[in-house]
């Protein structure tokens, strides 16, 4: 028998506004982490190869926590298929994912790699900032262990941001192409759509347009240090919370979930 | 730019971790940066990743100075056979713990 649903509009439970902004935060770490592990032995040098596996694997490592509590909504439940960590993250299609576009793009350079976790990173250390207090206990502990480690991706990305825009004219010359080429998917960081309205209004979910500025003034302060100018306000791309991808995350997804879809629930 | 000229152009640094039980920093192995920021950046990310440590100490290479292991003979040997340098020769009070 169905349990009692005072969300009574949303069926299937994986549609609640919760579960949905869950996936939001989940997928934007899962699949920044798995851009991240595509450098694992390709980096610039060892240390660095390391470093950014490091990071990947505290990504992933964020968007199973997360994974895991949307399981366990979803499964409270009996509407619907059960819910695991693995079928959130290796059997939905590209339109269900909820990342945010930034999250998407291709590594590139050096510079594209460390400037889009610059942002990302910035803008998941307000979110969870705000998370580590808002009304859900579960994610008040989820964001409160992930800040430690956003903590360090940001100090990290930032110091690699300075090295290369002061660095020589061509790491510089490469910044400003990632900076040209990353800019237009920042805005949709600070642009709630419904689901994050409704967790606004109810206390669970960051109120992302109260961060713009904070973030802005970091991305500023350290922009400053490595001689980059901040671009001015120009047209921004959004969709991805939405599940509305660019092409790239059709074939990241065909790479990523391609074991569990070939071969489901194998083991080793 | 490829590994080489990378190997040319960034120094190398000793690491050495202090464990939370320990007391004393150890040598854990060495690594290529920029400076001694992104060197103990990077010995955070290659030498701490199974929880070795709680402090970082880096130094550039270039300014160990090391003993010649051609001198091992005249400096080492000659303590091989002088076991009254160990305090293994007093009889300890039975009082006395912790030593």
């Amino acid at each position: 028998m169905m349990q009692t649903d005072n969300n009574t509009q949303h069926t299937n439970p994986i549609h609640r506004p919760l579960v949905q902004y869950i996936l939001h935060l989940a997928d934007t770490a899962l699949i920044l982490g798995h851009r991240n592990s595509e450098w694992c032995g390709h980096g610039p040098v060892l240390e660095q190869d390391i470093a950014i596996s490091n990071i990947a694997l505290d990504m992933v490592g964020q968007a199973r926590m997360l994974y895991q509590y949307a399981a366990e909504i979803v499964n409270t439940t009996n509407v619907g298929t059960a819910a695991t960590e693995d079928t959130l993250a290796y059997l939905r299609d590209a339109t269900a994912f909820k990342n945010l576009l930034l999250a998407e793009q291709q590594n590139g350079d050096w510079a594209v790699t460390i400037l889009r976790q610059f942002f990302c990173s910035t803008w998941q250390y307000y979110v969870y900032t705000q998370l580590a207090e808002c009304k859900d206990a579960r994610l008040t502990e989820i964001a409160a262990k992930a800040l430690k480690e956003v903590t360090y991706h940001i100090k990290w990305s930032a110091e690699w941001v300075i090295r290369l825009g002061d660095g020589t004219e061509e790491s510089h010359q490469r910044l400003v192409q990632a900076l040209e080429l990353l800019w237009p998917f920042t805005g949709e960081m600070f642009i709630p759509v419904a689901y994050e309205k409704e967790g606004i209004a109810e206390g669970w979910a960051a109120h992302i347009q109260s961060l713009q500025q904070p973030w802005l003034q970091k991305i500023t302060e350290i922009f400053q240090e490595a001689c980059i100018t901040v671009p001015e306000r120009q047209w921004q791309q959004t969709g991805g919370k939405t599940g509305i991808h660019t092409e790239l995350l059709g074939f990241l997804l065909a790479e990523m979930q391609f074991l569990q879809r070939a071969y489901p629930d194998s083991e080793w | 730019m490829n590994t080489r000229d990378i190997e040319q152009s960034w120094p190398l640094w000793e690491v050495f971790i202090r464990s939370k039980q320990g007391l004393d920093h150890k040598h854990v192995g060495s690594l290529h940066a920029a400076d001694a920021h992104m060197a103990i950046e990077n010995a955070r990310d290659v030498y701490t990743r199974r929880m070795e440590g709680v402090s970082i100490w880096v130094v550039e290479s270039q300014h160990i100075h090391a003993s010649n292991p051609d001198d091992a003979g005249s400096l080492y040997d000659p303590a091989n056979d002088k076991v009254y340098r160990h305090p293994t020769f007093y009889n300890l009070p039975d009082e006395l713990t912790h030593m």
